[in-house]
This record gives structure tokens, sequence and C-alpha cells, in this order.
């Protein structure tokens, strides 16, 4: 392309002969698509993904429209939260100042099935969303385990693989179980954890411990690794044989509430510099330092229903400014998958959950 | 007549391009990658706000002064192609952040920026509307790829094809020849 060839202004807009700037502005631009489908992952296809996992679990529940893929069985709470500002010593957060913020929350089953039978060995779950006056917000996901029994996504994902059916029994293969803690040790070791000590009878006499490390910022920036819990106020008591109720750990919570406002201390447990913070497997000293932050009291409970805890992600990175995420890799991988599973459940079709008992009167009010 | 856009002004271009291709980038990794999830939707949401900002600033600047007119002899199809694909360009840069931040609202999440430093919500809490809006991102997000990839390869076009000076108006670092 000689310059005397386009002399005259018009002709520069005509692409004869131009065939090699062509070729090349084709080549610009296909490296250009190939670095963001390389960013975007769709030149690995298999990679382990948030929207692999939450197939996963459709795999293993089938799909049920409108319920959350994990923890699918579940009924609303609201309340409050009676901060006594202890809490400020490790954290700037406005709700660890002195004060009554107000609570919503769900209590819910683990599994992807939302009319699952309960029973006594049923791992419950308490999600709470903390306000603040300056506009904050803060959830937190709560199971009554001591401790996770898996250290990252992938042992995660590789044992809900392990339960899938086999296609020739129609049943999950012992022998795939087997293998998986055989490799994953740190699994095998939480799971005798858990197992080494008795659930409670329900959901109120429940302890919920949020599991996972995080970092609780202060007014001077230094940060303090912590693991939350909520502490039941009703005394302890162990499982026993279950009455003929398919739902009777939520009929006994409801009319629980009905009785009385219930509580839990919100307390959070001082990690010290050993202390592991990206590994949800294995429990902090018992010695540690625990600090009794303030009262969590639920008076209500009502079922899911447009517009209440049935439409919230309690997305555990939902953080207020003074609480950061630890390096614990299962925090991000729950905040990217809880955002796949409530992208798919808001678009469909709501069917009613099995909980469906009509908005209990609130207890005694504040 | 203007040769080329004020420098303040292409500063300005290149920087926000350099934004929206990390935006564009960022995006579509996030939402594929599990271990940076939390740190990319961290820096994704202040950054899309930010380029909100920019493009209102850069339209306001675009109706109230002139820029240099497009080469004579561009014919009309062209020009056409042209002014058409910045209007576009404006409309989604302008309608993907607001959609961002308005899904985020329906969603019922806190909209946080940096820190305390967070946005109110835009729409009330509805499932409904998110699941309208959080595909809607995704689709403005494909079309915005799109028509930055017509938008660059008009870009080397002009400056290999048609050297009309049009590339240079917008370059830093180098003076527009000809017209
Ligand atoms: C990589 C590991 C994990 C995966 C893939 C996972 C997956 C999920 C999914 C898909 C949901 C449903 C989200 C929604 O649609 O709103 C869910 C809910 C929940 N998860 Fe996890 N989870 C993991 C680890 C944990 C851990 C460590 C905890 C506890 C500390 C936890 C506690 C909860 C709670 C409390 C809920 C129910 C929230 C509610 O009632 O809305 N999860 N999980
Ligand atoms: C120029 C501005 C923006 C661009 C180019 C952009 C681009 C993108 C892209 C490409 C995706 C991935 C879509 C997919 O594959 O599904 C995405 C997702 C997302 N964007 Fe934006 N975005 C912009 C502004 C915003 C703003 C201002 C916000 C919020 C304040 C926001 C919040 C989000 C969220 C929350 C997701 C999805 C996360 C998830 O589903 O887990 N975006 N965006």
């Amino acid at each position: 392309m000689s310059d005397n060839e386009s002399s005259h202004p018009k002709n520069r807009y005509s692409f004869a002969g131009k065939l090699r700037p062509l070729a090349g502005i084709g080549v610009a631009l296909g490296l250009v698509v190939a670095g963001y489908a390389w960013a975007g992952g769709f030149l690995a296809p298999g990679h382990l993904s948030q929207t692999l996992i939450v197939d996963t679990f459709q795999d293993i529940n089938g799909v049920h429209p409108g319920f959350r893929r994990n923890h699918a069985k579940g009924v609303c709470m609201t309340g409050w939260f009676d901060s006594n500002g202890n809490g400020s010593r490790l954290s700037r957060a406005q709700i660890f100042q002195p004060g009554r913020f107000p609570v919503y929350g769900r209590f819910a089953l683990a599994g992807g099935m939302p009319m699952a039978t309960d029973t006594p060995a049923s791992i419950r779950s308490l999600a709470v969303n903390f306000s603040t006056p300056n506009g904050e917000d803060w959830r937190i996901g709560t199971l009554d385990l001591p401790v996770f029994p898996f250290q990252d996504p992938q042992a995660f994902a590789a044992q809900l693989r392990t339960t899938l059916p086999d296609p020739a029994t129609g049943k999950p293969d012992q022998a795939r179980i087997d293998a998986f803690f055989a490799g994953n040790p740190a699994s095998a070791k939480a799971i005798g954890i858990i197992k080494s000590r008795p659930f409670s009878s329900g959901f109120a006499n429940a302890s919920y411990n949020g599991l996972n490390a995080f970092l609780a910022i202060d007014d001077k920036n230094v940060a303090t690794p912590v693991r939350w819990s909520l502490v039941a106020a009703d005394p302890f008591e162990a499982e026993t044989t279950p009455p003929n109720d398919p739902n009777y750990l939520f009929d006994t919570l409801i009319a629980r509430v009905q009785e009385a406002p219930v509580e839990w201390r919100l307390v959070l447990t001082v990690g010290e510099p050993e202390d592991a913070t990206d590994d949800a497997t294995i429990p902090w000293p018992a010695e540690r330092t625990r600090i009794d932050t303030g009262t969590l009291t639920v008076n209500a409970i009502e079922p899911e229903a447009p517009g209440n805890c049935r439409d919230i992600n309690f997305d555990p990175l939902v953080l207020p400014d003074g609480i950061e995420a630890s390096d614990d890799p299962l925090l991000s991988a729950r905040s990217a998958t809880y955002s796949v599973s409530f992208t798919r459940r808001a678009g469909e079709h709501k069917n009613p959950s099995e909980i469906e008992l009509g908005t209990t009167r609130p207890a005694k009010g504040p | 007549m203007p040769e080329t856009f004020p420098l303040l002004w292409r500063l300005l271009h290149w920087l926000m391009a350099a934004m929206i291709l990390a935006m564009l980038a960022i995006g579509i990794s996030m939402v594929a990658s599990l271990s940076n999830y939390h740190a990319l939707v961290n820096v994704h949401r202040p950054l899309g706000i930010l380029i909100l900002v920019l493009v209102a600033i850069r339209l306001l600047i675009r109706i109230f002064s002139k820029s240099p007119p497009l080469p004579r002899h561009m014919p009309r199809h062209l020009r056409f192609a042209a002014h058409a694909s910045h209007w576009i360009l404006y409309g989604l840069l302008f309608a993907l952040p607001l959609v961002g931040w308005a899904m985020l609202s329906a969603a019922g999440y806190p909209i946080v920026l940096y820190g305390p430093l967070h946005l109110p919500a835009i729409l009330p809490h509805s499932d409904q509307l998110y699941a309208l809006l959080r595909p809607l991102h995704t689709a403005l997000a494909f079309a915005l790829f799109a028509v930055f990839l017509a938008h660059f390869g008009a870009a080397l076009a002009h400056r290999f094809i048609f050297r009309d000076g049009v590339f240079e108006s917008m370059a830093i670092g180098s003076r527009r020849k000809d017209r």
C-alpha cells in the first residue's frame, strides 16, 4: 500500500487490496476475544466453579423451583440484638457499639431437599442479618457443628459428588465415600469431632458456630482473627427419639417462640497467632479468650414469603466496616456459590414451603 | 476547527478505556472464579460506579464542547456507523452501572463501595426485579463487549487502512497529519 494509490482522499475508504492490514486487524480482535474467553474460564470448561457446584447440588437433589440449592427447608425469623459494647474492643463496626439493633434471619436444615424429614441428626443452621443505623448490614451463617468438615471448596465439591447415586445401584457408592475420606484426612478428623458429641434436641437449645475465621478491625486498623458463635440461653438437652412429625424440629421451635422470646449470646472467640484462620476443620483451643458481645433475641417466626428472608442471600461476605474476610478459602467460594443459588431461585416460580403454619404471634415485644 | 481532541479529553478517553476493559475482564472472570470472586466483586462495584460518574462528566463535555469533525471525505455509511456506535457506547456505559446498582438494590444487598462508604438502594427489594435485572446486566455487558470490538476494529482501520487522522485525533503522543 503506497500513499500514491490512496492519494485521492475518497479512495482511502476502500478496502480493496488491503488484505494484509485487514487480516492484522482480524487477528488483533481475535486475540482480544481469546483473552476474555480465557479470563471467563471458557477455555477450561470443566474447572470447579460456582456454577458447577450449584449444578452438583441440583444433580443430587433435583431442582425444586424457588428454593435454596442448599439449606432448602427453613423458616424466617425476626428479632433484635442488644449489643453490650464489649465487641468494640476488637471491631469498630457499629453493631458492637452499645444499643439495640433490628435483626431478621432464617432457621434451616442443611441439605437441598425442601421437604426433607426432620431427624435428630439433621444439621441445623441459623442465618442472621444485623442492621445498623449507619445503613450497614452484617450477615452471618452459622451451623450447629463444632467444625466444618471440609477445608476448601475442592474438598466440599469432591465429597458432594460422592453422594451422587451410582447409576448401577441407584445409591451412593460407599467405596467412593471411603476413598474420599481416606484421601482427605482433615475431613475424616473433623467428622470425628462432630460425631464425638450429641446434637441438641431442637433449634432453640442448639448453639451455632460461624466456623470460618474472620478479621475484626478496630479504630486503629488493628486486625484480630475471630470466630463467632451464637450460644443458646435455653439449657442444652440431648437428642432423644423424635416424635412422629416430619417437621418436629420446626414445630417445636415455633411453639417455643410463641411461649417466649428465645435468646442466644453472640460470642467472639479470639484467635492467637498460632490458630489456623484458613482451615475451618480445626477447632481453636478451648482456652481461647471469648468475648460476650450481647444478646440475640428471636421473638417471631414466619413462613418464607415474598420480601422476607426467602428473598435474601445470606452471603457470609456481606460485612460491615470493621469486619473482614480472613484467608479461609471457603469464604470467597461460599459468597460466589450462594450468589448463583440466589440468582437461580429468584427467577423461579415459588412453591410454598413445607413450613407453612401462618405467622406465629410474636411473643412479648421489646 | 481543532484537529485533535483536547489533551484532557484524550486522557479521559484512555483512562476510561482501561477501566472499562478491566471491568469487562473482572466481571467475566469473577462469575467463574471461586477463589477470586470476593476480591474481584469488591473492586467491580466501586470501579463500575466510578465509570458512571466519569461517563456523565464525559457526556457533558461532549455536549458542550466541539469535537474535531470527521474527515470530509469519509463516506456516509461510515460516518453513520461512527456516530451510532458512539451513542450506543454512551448508552451502555450509563445503563450497565445503573443496572448493576439497581439489581443489587432489588436483591436487598447493601451496596458497599469502600469501607463504610455505601450507596442507597434505588429500587425496592424484589426478587422478581432482581431476576430481570441480573441477566440484563450480563446481556448489556456482552453488548458492550461487542460494541467495543467494533470500536477497536474501526480505530485500527482508521490508523492502518484509511489513514485519515481519526485515530491520531484521540491518540496521545502523535499529531494528526492530514484530513
Ligand atoms: C464451600 C463450602 C460451602 C458451599 C459450597 C455451601 C453452599 C451453600 C448454598 C448453595 C447455600 C444456599 C444459598 C442460598 O441460595 O441462599 C448455602 C446455605 C447456607 N450455608 Fe453453606 N456452603 C458451604 C459452606 C458453609 C459453611 C462453612 C457454613 C457455616 C458456617 C455454611 C452455612 C450456611 C448456612 C447457614 C446457609 C443457609 C442460609 C439461609 O438460611 O439462607 N455453609 N450453602
Ligand atoms: C461499566 C460498568 C460495568 C461493567 C462493564 C460490568 C460488567 C460485568 C460483567 C461482564 C459481569 C459478568 C456477567 C456474567 O457473566 O454473568 C458483571 C457481573 C456483575 N456486576 Fe457488573 N459491570 C459494571 C458495573 C457494575 C456496577 C456499578 C455494579 C454494582 C454496583 C455491578 C455489579 C455486578 C455484580 C454484583 C455482578 C454479578 C455477581 C454475581 O452474579 O455473583 N456491576 N458485571
